[in-house]
């Protein structure tokens, strides 16, 4: 069975989670042009690699980030957004 | 043909007969360079030869021909789409197929088996009923049907699904068929080898020279060659090839598994599909039940298969066949499925000259090889898109143009 750990819940099976796509910086939609806004809406980074994404344990109702390997499935490290910043610092 | 036997009984030597020349090493440049020996780019080498007169092409393929999605799918061929434009595509595509086995004188088994998409609720008898009138309107043959006629077609299926999910009727769409998919890539590589197109196994594309906006070449792990045209029809590797180029598309990379269970006489005569029960299945020739379920949840790129993929589907198939529980699965695999938004492919032109798209076939694209393959070789030829794929062109997004065919295409493929 493959786990995956909720940052509030623990190590929990991967079948009480669902994908939320990759996190993703929206553009200004006062300023950014109509193009530019059907990339954002549409496109996607499509190739294997390192991604951060979004993940929700169902059960709990949790949303919080993965950063993962989309080519090995594997996961480097879960956390809150909230707590985005502290792990950027940590791992400087 | 009788010839032919007879010539050969009297021969002390059969050696098997090559299917494409294999050539030492690529020349410095093509008219055209194909990225990817599936089906598609096959098929597109082939009508480019036989239909345009284009024979200085290159097929090049990292692994062998027919080896990525083209030999992992479940083989069916169907044109019951939900929206007119995809119908009649798809439809193209099955008149074309039922020739096929002729016309590259290859037996590809096609076998036209009869489909039936099962409606379990209210609401997937709408859809059903709408796509019934969608496809009749277009002139294909589908209908709606009641249990009676789903038990007459296929008596072993219990009608109320263990009680978990009672059948309430079908689409029914009688030229659904299931092919030889393996079968189809070498039929269509013999046939554009023998107009004179070259094919390359194990031969990666590892960039794409584009300069002021223009394909002026590739470079492979066999060397730099020069073609101002490069069809890329990649399948599941799709993202990688656009980025070479700085293009940006909606695809995204989903595993799509499947498996089979040990040979059985003959029992099951249709495919059966059932989007609530998230499973499909029809009977190969050889006696398989050769069965899918629906996407894996989340992005992969990897061919890994999963215990949870045939635990949830060997559950569904009880609830349609309690008779199968003694039956063992005998293989499963995955292939990985470039995704679209709206469930329909990107083909056509791109913003980069000389650099075309044959992509975004998810787990729907087997059937369209044929027509994916004449039209990307008119595109290719003319440097322009015939009408029947304009719906599908990359531009489509950017224009808030999607296609609406995800209602019949998320889980009968
Ligand atoms: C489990 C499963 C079931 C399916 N069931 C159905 C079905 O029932 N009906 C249906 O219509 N469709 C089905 N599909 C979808 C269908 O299989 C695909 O859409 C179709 O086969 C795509 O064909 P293709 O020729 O475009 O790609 P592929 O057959 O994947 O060929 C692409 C080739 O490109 C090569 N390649 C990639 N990168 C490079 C590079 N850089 N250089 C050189 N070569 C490269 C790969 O090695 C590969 O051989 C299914 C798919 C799967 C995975």
């Amino acid at each position: 069975m493959k786990l995956l750990t909720c940052p509030i819940n623990g190590t929990r099976p991967l079948s009480e989670f669902i994908f939320g796509g990759e996190y993703r910086q929206a553009p200004d939609q006062n300023t950014c042009s109509d193009a530019e806004w059907a990339a954002y809406v549409h496109n996607r980074q499509g190739a294997p690699g390192d991604k951060k994404e979004w993940w929700y344990h169902s059960p709990s109702g949790t949303w919080f980030i993965a950063e993962r390997n989309t080519q090995t499935d594997k996961v480097a490290r879960t956390y809150l957004l909230a707590d985005a910043k502290k792990v950027v610092k940590e791992s400087k | 043909m009788p010839f032919r036997l007879l010539k050969y009984a009297l021969k002390k030597e059969h050696p098997a007969p090559r299917f494409f020349k294999a050539h030492e090493m690529p020349k410095k440049s093509y008219d055209v360079v194909i990225i990817g020996g599936g089906g598609h780019g096959l098929a597109a080498a082939y009508y480019l030869a036989k239909d345009h007169g284009i024979s200085n092409v290159a097929v090049l393929e990292k692994g062998y021909i027919g080896g990525g999605n083209t030999g992992r799918n479940t083989a069916i061929v169907r044109s019951n789409y939900l929206t007119p434009e995809g119908v009649n595509f798809y439809d193209a595509s099955v008149k074309i197929y039922e020739g096929l086995s002729e016309e590259l004188d290859l037996n590809l088994f096609y076998s036209t088996r009869g489909h039936f998409t099962l409606a379990h609720t209210e609401s997937a008898m709408r859809t059903m009923r709408w796509r019934a009138e969608v496809n009749k309107h277009v002139g294909v043959e589908s209908r709606v049907v009641g249990p009676d006629e789903i038990a007459k077609a296929c008596p072993q299926l219990d009608l109320s699904c263990s009680g978990q999910a009672p059948i309430l009727g079908a689409l029914f769409h009688a030229p659904g068929s299931i092919a030889r998919h393996d079968g189809v890539a070498w039929g269509y590589a013999r046939g554009a080898d023998s107009y004179g197109a070259e094919i390359y196994q194990n031969t990666e594309v590892l960039s794409i020279d584009v300069k002021n906006g223009k394909v002026c070449g590739v470079q492979t792990n066999k060397g730099y060659i020069e073609t101002k045209q490069v069809l890329s029809a990649v399948a599941g590797f799709t993202p990688r090839i656009t980025e070479m180029v700085g293009l940006e598309t909606p695809i995204v990379i989903h595993p799509l598994q499947a498996c089979v269970t040990e040979p059985m006489k003959p029992w099951l005569d249709t495919i059966l599909v059932s989007g609530s029960l998230h499973v499909y299945v029809s009977q190969s020739s050889r006696g398989e039940l050769v069965m899918g379920s629906s996407l894996d949840p989340y992005e992969v790129h990897s061919t890994r298969s999963t215990l949870d993929f045939v635990e949830g589907l060997t559950s569904h198939m009880l609830d349609m066949f309690p008779f199968l529980s003694n039956v063992k699965v005998v293989r499963q695999w995955a292939g990985m499925a470039d995704m679209t938004p709206d469930f329909a492919p990107i083909m056509g032109k791109t913003p980069i000259e000389g650099f075309y798209l044959d992509a975004g076939w998810g787990t729907w694209g087997f059937k369209a090889t044929p027509i994916s393959g004449k039209t990307m070789a008119q595109t290719i030829a003319n440097d322009s898109a015939p009408d029947l794929i304009h719906t599908f062109r990359l531009s489509r997004f950017e224009d808030y143009e999607l296609t609406g065919e995800k209602g019949a295409a998320s889980v009968g493929h």
